[in-house]
């Protein structure tokens, strides 16, 4: 019964919910701009929005008036206000105590329902409840870029990720070396990247629109600048995009990938075509070898690297023009 | 012949660690020259450095702390900083830099501010709560202060020679391993943590040993002061947890030093494992930290109050409920890793659960308040101040709980906000409400009133100032430990915050002004009657500052708030004037340089296996172990006071307390 009514409270779109979180914490409203958790542009983040209201309301019940009692006695019971009672020995009451621990216990009784039910319907491996069959992409986060390919398709895309508005997208996760989170706040849930490993996130754009995404997980000199762009695109358009990165671009397979996988920083959006669809699960079994992080390791010279660790990052990238070094910055 | 070190691991080319370093070099000098022109050395070296004293020890501890503290808060503000001018522009630290900054802010203000805060504390006040005249293991208790100052000295040292960890403060795998972080600076951080470590674990057992086999006589473990309550749960915490961290570092350091593969991508390695082991202790360190402090409020509100604390059986449970709890909720850290509903969803209810009894402690304070005449003196500004900050934290808190909530949350700035919010607002709120409340105690003179006043609102102001606009751009999506960012929302709250830190530094400033006046006016500040604050436990039955022995004779405990009810019946009597008891003599711990020496060679010890220098890890090793064989064989360990001398001391004190209760007679 209880279940039924938190199920159908969740699953309703940001209703009343919504909006009386948005009263109730005014200054949190004022953060609703881009690119924001606030600012959902599809079901699961539009959910996770509603149970972030949720959550903060029924707390905010209790919270609310502790704060106000908390000055209110602090200031009412001033050791000058002459008209306050003085009570020297009053150190227990059973009543009391009844509430001080039934109101926390009820208020997470609540909350607990919310985080059990939540959790389920918003497992990130939860597959999205629509008619159309989800866009398979696998993402493998490097130093310090996002690779995306998609094995359907044949293609692949570096720092940027483009995706068919309304179709649910069925993200697998894993990373050439060391840990990232894949996160696009207006999409929802993060989940992180991890070697030898492969995760499942579901995701949709309701909208077409760009959006923006980044790692959550530092993992690194070159993390700050481990963002991509979402781009979510209408039918026809996201054909067009696959057909234009089947013509041209070098192909995917362990040769260009185990280039790739180098350690750069700022690499601009490219495609791939011909992205050998096995080499995903090639990665995640380590057929592929871990990436080998700077280049320049430590051994004898160790005291040199450890000087400027960021030079190992520094000397990758002056082989490579493209790519902005972090020494110089 | 020096392993790794050269002379390159010096950055001279970088300005801003080797000013700072230079800087603090010369202030260290200083100090030490004046200290041995001023011919001060030889007291130094007999009344501190080798003092087993509980007294001085937590003393010590504190000074620590905050010394510590002016280091981590220059962490802040470069971080601060950086990110108000790293608007689409490289600002003033490269990466690599900053990701030190980072690791170091976090690994000093937990490890070596909040842990020696709480500890000395716990040290200083705790035996004196109890009625006793020491800790269980004095001449141990100096051996884990000194390797404790070894952890901070060698995090220092990184400053300029070599680097520090640039993997956070937690260095997780696989980027904390040989292959992506081949540098020393997560060696530092590893032996730093295990050194100091080995120190924490030492007084841990040392305090749980204190306060469950040594007490005054009648004090029972139900009329113990809840700070004891609060202490006792602590210190059981980190004899628990602190061998979970000690074996995880371990394994890493077995991993980057002999090709181990516990946590490593390739062979079987699993960095997972390394988060599971590193929050199950991580987790309880968080109320390692904050029941202590729990205890500090309870003893500030109830003295401020005028009043007992209310519901003291409820907070006791609440404490214990609280130390059991803390080990079950260590997921909640990575929830985002893709555990499944089940496990998140358990680990999530499990998280939220310890928000009742931490709830039922808000609430026993707030009852503590009803009724009371409360005193607006300084360590009670903090505890408002912290009960309306701490339950926001609080809130947050829980919010990161909920799953799905966390999914979009995680390691964003909203997360730095909440912890900073129960960290600052919890943890150093209540070290500050401590050090104001006890220093009489330890000094024998009070601090201003005026000036700390005015630090706490300088603080509080800056806390809100600087984090609530981290809560925002954390909604915003943006993620912690950004070098530079090109998001246009995020940069007007990333400047208040800024604006937030400078107001926390004028806090900062004006408690160093605080303690200068306070010194300076310490006559007119002067505590003559021990009990400064009219105080309910022992600590205010002896003189402040306490002799050698605490109380020449071990006070009886007949209930609850044992001064109280002293003080209750001296002032029912007719006469003020107590009786005199027998005077006999005591017995108490000698000094002992065993600690520092041991340190001492400690530190060498750490420098030279994080530089690869193995001939000198190995002698440093050896003569640490001789240091502590060298004690072990020692014959004399006591020496006596005799009970002519605890009279003549006594004497004076009683004399003086006998006045004070005249004078609450004749108030009556």
């Amino acid at each position: 019964m209880m279940n039924k009514v938190w199920r159908r409270a969740l699953a309703r779109k940001p209703g009343w919910a919504a909006r009386c979180g948005v009263l109730a914490a005014a200054g949190l409203a004022l953060a609703a701009c881009q690119p924001a958790v606030l600012d959902p542009v599809g079901p699961v983040a539009a959910q996770e929005r509603t149970i972030l209201f949720d959550s903060m309301l029924i707390m905010l019940a209790i919270v609310g008036p502790t704060i106000l009692a908390t000055l209110g006695f602090a200031w009412w019971f001033r050791a000058s206000n002459p008209r306050a009672f003085y009570l020297p020995n009053f150190a227990h009451s059973g009543r009391i105590e009844l509430v001080t621990w039934g109101i926390p216990l009820l208020t997470i009784t609540l909350l607990g329902g919310v985080a059990w039910i939540g959790s389920h319907q918003l497992d990130p491996a939860q597959p999205l409840n629509s008619k159309m069959p989800p866009l398979n992409v696998q993402v493998v986060s490097l130093d310090w870029k996002w690779l995306f390919i998609y094995p359907e398709q044949h293609v692949a895309a570096v720092n940027q990720l483009v995706i068919m508005a309304g179709q649910p997208v069925r993200f697998q996760l894993t990373s050439a070396s060391v840990m990232n989170s894949f996160f696009v706040p207006q999409l929802g849930s993060m989940l992180y990247n991890m070697n030898g490993m492969s995760g499942e996130l579901n995701l949709q754009a309701d909208q077409p629109g760009t959006y923006w995404g980044l790692s959550t997980h530092f993992s690194g000199d070159g993390f700050s600048d481990m963002h991509f762009e979402v781009r979510a695109l209408d039918a026809p358009g996201f054909n067009a995009w696959v057909d234009e990165a089947r013509k041209d671009g070098p192909a995917l397979n362990a040769a260009t990938y185990t280039e790739l996988a180098k350690q750069s920083i700022k690499d601009p959006p490219s495609t791939f075509r011909d992205a050998d669809p096995e080499l995903y699960g090639r990665i995640v079994n380590q057929e592929i070898p871990p990436a080998p992080g700077p280049t320049e390791s430590g051994g004898g010279q160790a005291g040199q690297a450890a000087k400027n660790g960021g030079r190992g990052a520094a000397q990758t990238a002056a082989a490579d023009p493209a790519i902005c070094t972090t020494g110089e910055r | 012949m020096l392993g790794k070190l050269t002379w390159a691991a010096v950055p001279f080319d970088q300005p801003i660690p080797l000013i700072a370093a230079a800087a603090v070099g010369i202030i260290l000098l200083g100090v030490m020259g004046w200290i041995v022109a001023k011919g001060h050395l030889p007291y130094l070296w007999r009344e501190w450095i080798t003092s087993v004293d509980h007294k001085r020890i937590g003393i010590m501890y504190c000074l620590l702390a905050a010394v510590m503290l002016l280091r981590g808060f220059a962490d802040a503000l470069m971080m601060r900083s950086q990110q108000a001018l790293a608007y689409n522009a490289p600002g003033y630290l490269p990466p690599d830099h900053y990701n030190q900054i980072f690791s170091a802010h976090g690994t000093l203000m937990i490890f070596f501010v909040s842990m020696p805060f709480v500890i000395g504390l716990m040290n200083f006040a705790m035996p004196l709560q109890l009625g006793i005249r020491d800790v269980a293991f004095p001449t141990l208790n100096s051996v884990s202060f000194w390797l404790t100052a070894t952890g901070a000295l060698l995090v220092n040292i990184s400053l300029v020679v070599g680097e520090f960890a640039r993997t956070g403060w937690l260095p997780y795998p696989p980027l904390s391993e040989m292959t992506y972080s081949p540098g020393v600076g997560v060696d530092y951080y590893l032996w730093a943590l295990q050194i100091s470590g080995v120190g924490t674990l030492m007084s841990g057992v040392n305090l749980v040993t204190t306060i469950l086999k040594i007490h005054a006589p009648g004090m029972t473990y139900l009329r113990m002061p809840m700070f004891c309550w609060t202490s006792l749960a602590s210190n059981l915490l980190i004899v628990a947890a602190f061998p979970i961290l000690t074996a995880t570092l371990a394994m890493l350091m077995l991993d980057r030093y002999l090709g181990f593969h516990f946590f490593t991508n390739e062979a079987g390695g699993n960095p997972m494992m390394f988060m599971n082991l590193i929050w199950a202790w991580g987790h309880p360190e968080v109320y390692i930290l904050v029941l202590p402090v729990f205890g500090v409020f309870s003893e500030v509100v109830s003295t401020f109050s005028q009043k007992p604390l209310f519901g003291y059986r409820s907070m006791v449970l609440a404490t214990m409920v609280i130390f059991v709890l803390a080990f079950s909720v260590w997921l909640h850290h990575f929830f985002t890793m893709g555990a499944g509903g089940d496990v998140n969803a358990i680990f999530g209810i499990l998280s939220m659960i310890i928000a009742v009894p931490t709830g039922v402690k808000v609430f026993n304070w707030l009852f503590t308040m009803y009724g009371g005449r409360v005193i607006f003196d300084t360590p009670m500004m903090w505890a408002v101040g912290f009960m309306v900050t701490f339950v926001i934290g609080g809130m947050t808190g829980v919010l990161l709980a909920v799953p799905p909530a966390d999914f979009v949350l995680h390691n964003s700035l909203f997360l730095v906000a909440h912890f900073h919010n129960v960290v600052i607002g919890g943890v150093l709120f209540g070290a500050f409400a401590g050090y104001t409340y006890w220093f009489p105690k330890a000094f024998g003179f009070r601090l201003d009133e005026r000036l700390g006043k005015a630090a706490f609102w300088c603080w509080l102001v800056g806390f809100y100032v600087a984090f609530m606009p981290l809560y925002i751009v954390g909604l915003q999506g943006m993620t912690r430990r950004m070098q530079h960012y090109d998001v246009a929302a995020w940069r007007p709250w990333l400047l208040l915050a800024a604006v937030g830190a400078l107001v926390i530094l004028a806090g900062i400033v004006l408690q160093v002004a605080q303690l200068v006046v306070s010194i300076r006016n310490r006559e007119s500040l002067r505590d003559v009657t021990g009990d400064p604050w009219n105080g309910r436990s022992l600590e205010w039955a002896t003189s402040s500052p306490p002799p050698d022995f605490n109380f020449a004779v071990l006070p009886v405990v007949t209930g609850e708030e044992a001064y109280w009810s002293m003080k209750e019946r001296a002032r029912e009597q007719v006469q003020a004037k107590q009786e005199e008891p027998a005077y006999a003599e005591i017995e108490m711990p000698r000094n002992s340089p065993t600690g520092f020496i041991c340190a001492f060679f400690a530190t060498i010890f750490g420098f030279a296996m994080i530089w690869y220098i193995w001939w000198m890890a190995i002698a440093a090793l050896v003569c640490s172990f001789a240091t502590f064989v060298v004690f072990a064989w020692r014959n004399r360990t006591e020496y006596v006071i005799t009970a002519e001398e605890v009279a003549r001391i006594d004497r004076a004190h009683r004399a003086v307390q006998d006045r004070a209760y005249a004078a609450m007679q004749a108030a009556q």
